[in-house]
């Protein structure tokens, strides 16, 4: 899923200053799942807002709205009736989310309420853990699951650096050093000789390197 | 009527001071006791995420609390509610309502769930 945090609502609060009258919009995707962009984060975030700007002698007027998506045209479109009616959306959904409104409503200001983190999986209740950076072109079959674009903070290709130390990682005591994560994997697997096969050089074109990428299924379309 | 803390929301806990109350007292079975296995404790994290929220917009930690008792300690809750309401009332009316009383508004109608 795609990861975020709350901002600060301080930060939300000066976003939301100039403003009387807007839309909080959450996404029923990938934010619901990490809590932070859901439904329920609409209503709290909305009672927030509400109550620092009431109590302040500056009241706002707040419609509350979850879409199915916010990445999806069809559930995008459907808040279009309400969009004159405000004069701004503060959307809780990831940054694709809250780019596709600006992009879809481009009269009126689309406010980031999280701060979008990561592609990741939930390792326990409240905490999550990146797993893909998109890279474009998978090894997964080749490193026993384990990504090392990912899990090694170098992204290296060919095993562990010199800063591997007792299975972590020398950028954080806490990180587990992502080749001895898939050594361990590839010897669990039987699949070691899948470690000393030689690899090419990754091409990293279909990565971020050629600026922002686009998927085209033409027997989609 | 909840059947169990586990059902209050944040959302729920906040609703409620906008619709006007100076504080709120959540009352929960004891830890260990929940019939549900676990609500109160997923209460009492929610609450707790309530105080930070409303520390972060000076509403006020203080104005909620959760409680633990069992349906017999009646003198207890009793004494409970007595230390809550007095702190509250030391406390005054939150700045929602002070500053509704200086525009003479009332507080929004409650809603039915």
């Amino acid at each position: 899923m795609i990861t975020g945090t709350p901002k600060p609502i301080d930060e939300i609060l000066e976003m939301v200053a100039p403003y009387d009258n807007i839309i909080v919009a959450g996404c029923h995707g990938c934010v619901t799942v990490c809590r932070v962009g859901g439904q329920k984060e609409v209503e709290v975030l909305s009672s927030t807002l509400r109550l620092a700007r009431e109590s302040s002698g500056n009241k706002i007027a707040i419609k509350e709205l979850s879409l199915e998506r916010q990445c999806d045209p069809e559930y995008v479109e459907s808040m279009r009736p309400l969009i004159d009616d405000h004069q701004a959306v503060l959307s809780i959904a990831c940054g694709a989310g809250i780019q596709f409104l600006a992009e879809k409503f481009t009269k009126t200001p689309v406010l980031p309420g999280i701060n979008t983190g990561f592609l990741g999986v939930t390792e326990r209740q409240g905490e999550w853990a990146e797993r893909c950076q998109g890279c474009g072109d998978c090894v997964l079959h080749l490193t026993g699951g384990i990504c090392p674009v990912t899990r090694c903070a170098k992204q290296l290709f060919h095993g562990p650096c010199g800063g591997s130390t007792a299975g972590n990682c020398e950028v954080d005591k806490n990180v587990l050093c992502g080749w001895q994560l898939i050594i361990d994997r590839l010897k669990a697997l039987d699949q070691m000789e899948n470690y000393v096969k030689l690899k090419p050089y990754k091409g990293w074109d279909s990565s971020r390197d050629g600026g922002p990428r686009r998927i085209i299924r033409e027997d989609m379309i | 009527m909840l059947p169990c803390t586990g059902r209050i929301e944040e959302s729920l806990l906040l609703k409620a001071f906008e619709n006007g109350a100076d504080g709120v007292m959540v009352i929960g079975c004891l830890e260990g006791d929940c019939h549900y296995v676990s609500g109160n404790i997923r209460a009492k994290a929610r609450v707790k995420r309530v105080y930070s929220i409303l520390e972060q917009i000076h509403i006020g930690a203080e104005r909620i609390r959760m409680y633990n008792l069992s349906a017999g300690e009646g003198a207890k809750f009793a004494a409970f509610a007595n230390e809550f309401v007095e702190k509250i009332m030391e406390l005054g009316p939150s700045p929602i309502n002070v500053m509704r009383e200086k525009t003479s508004e009332k507080a929004p109608e409650e809603e039915t769930l």
